[in-house]
């Protein structure tokens, strides 16, 4: 028999993860991309790009994924709000390609907030 | 903005935070009479005669949250700076229609960009909207519907891997069909 590896492993937990946890209208997570005027320009449409690629890859079917205004904070684009099912959303800003796929696996997969982008989680506690 | 996608994304954007179900969004690229023609149409809220005036003023906005709305008033300078022109027309309860014309050989003509990615986003991340894209170039013609895509997939989330395949897909090839870049 072939020996299990760390990476068999983890694809085991995202494998069960995302077809187990709890649901609420089908989706377990949900991610918006702020996609205002500032949030385009400076590069929000990448983010969504490499999100969706990294769903269709891993064939992830309970992530929801959408756009929204906006955030108030046009410096800090491109931002992004990740939010799991019964859990405070969490704010990340100053985001690239490399950055958001970071937090797609780390958060949206495995539920860790990748605290070194994050902005705020919830609307009172700051990093 | 970099290229005139981004600004056709920032335009929709609009158009559904103004509540629209119904947008159709049109490139017309006529070369032979060296023109391009950008056309974004919704069935939003719309803008009353003051507002529609002013929209395309920087130092206008709707929201309350600071005094700058730089959307439209970017598209205008591209636009203008490419021998074109922002064109707007709306009414409260009707809708809005942007038309921004270009030159198409203009040397300060910002580049299409990547269409494809612009429609990914906007068909996947507004499920309820009803989208019809349409792009012309010359004699050819590529046309996608939010309609087309509920039909294939009736029972999935949009978000489901092989939809964004699809869609992806059926952009790509489509518009490599009709000689545009996707």
């Amino acid at each position: 028999m072939t020996k299990l590896t760390l990476e068999d492993l983890k694809k085991i937990k995202e494998e069960v993860r995302s077809s187990t946890l709890l649901r609420e209208g089908g989706f377990r997570a949900k991610i918006t991309i702020h996609m205002g005027t500032c949030g385009i320009a400076a590069g929000a449409r990448k983010l969504m790009t490499a999100v969706l690629k990294e769903v269709e890859e891993k064939k992830i079917q309970d992530v929801m994924v959408t756009t929204s205004g906006c955030a108030g904070l046009c410096s800090r684009e491109p931002m992004a709000t990740v939010e799991i099912l019964g859990n405070p959303p969490v704010k990340y800003c100053d985001l690239n390609e490399e950055k958001i796929k970071e937090i797609f696996l780390q958060h949206v997969v495995n539920g860790e907030i990748v605290e070194a982008y994050a902005l705020a989680r919830g609307s009172e506690s700051t990093y | 903005m970099e290229d005139l996608s981004l600004h056709i994304l920032d335009v929709v954007e609009n158009a559904i935070a103004a509540k629209a179900r119904r947008i159709e969004i049109s490139v017309l690229e006529e070369i032979e009479e060296d023109r391009l023609t950008i056309e974004i149409k919704d069935d939003g809220i719309g803008m009353d005669e003051e507002v529609r005036q002013k929209a395309a003023d920087p130092f206008f906005t709707t929201r309350t949250s600071r005094r700058v709305g730089l959307g439209l008033s970017f598209l205008a300078q591209a636009a203008e700076e490419a021998g074109g022109k922002l064109e707007i027309e709306s009414r409260p309860g009707d809708g809005t229609k942007v038309r921004a014309t270009f030159q198409h050989g203009h040397i300060d003509r910002k580049p299409l960009g990547s269409m494809s990615e612009t429609m990914v986003m906007l068909f996947l991340g507004n499920p309820d909207v009803d989208f019809h894209y349409n792009h012309m170039k010359g004699e050819k013609s590529y046309t996608l519907k939010s309609q087309w895509m509920r039909e294939r997939f009736p029972d999935q989330s949009y978000m489901a891997p092989d939809a964004i395949q699809w869609l992806r897909k059926h952009l790509q090839e489509g518009l490599e069909g009709i000689g545009v870049q996707g």
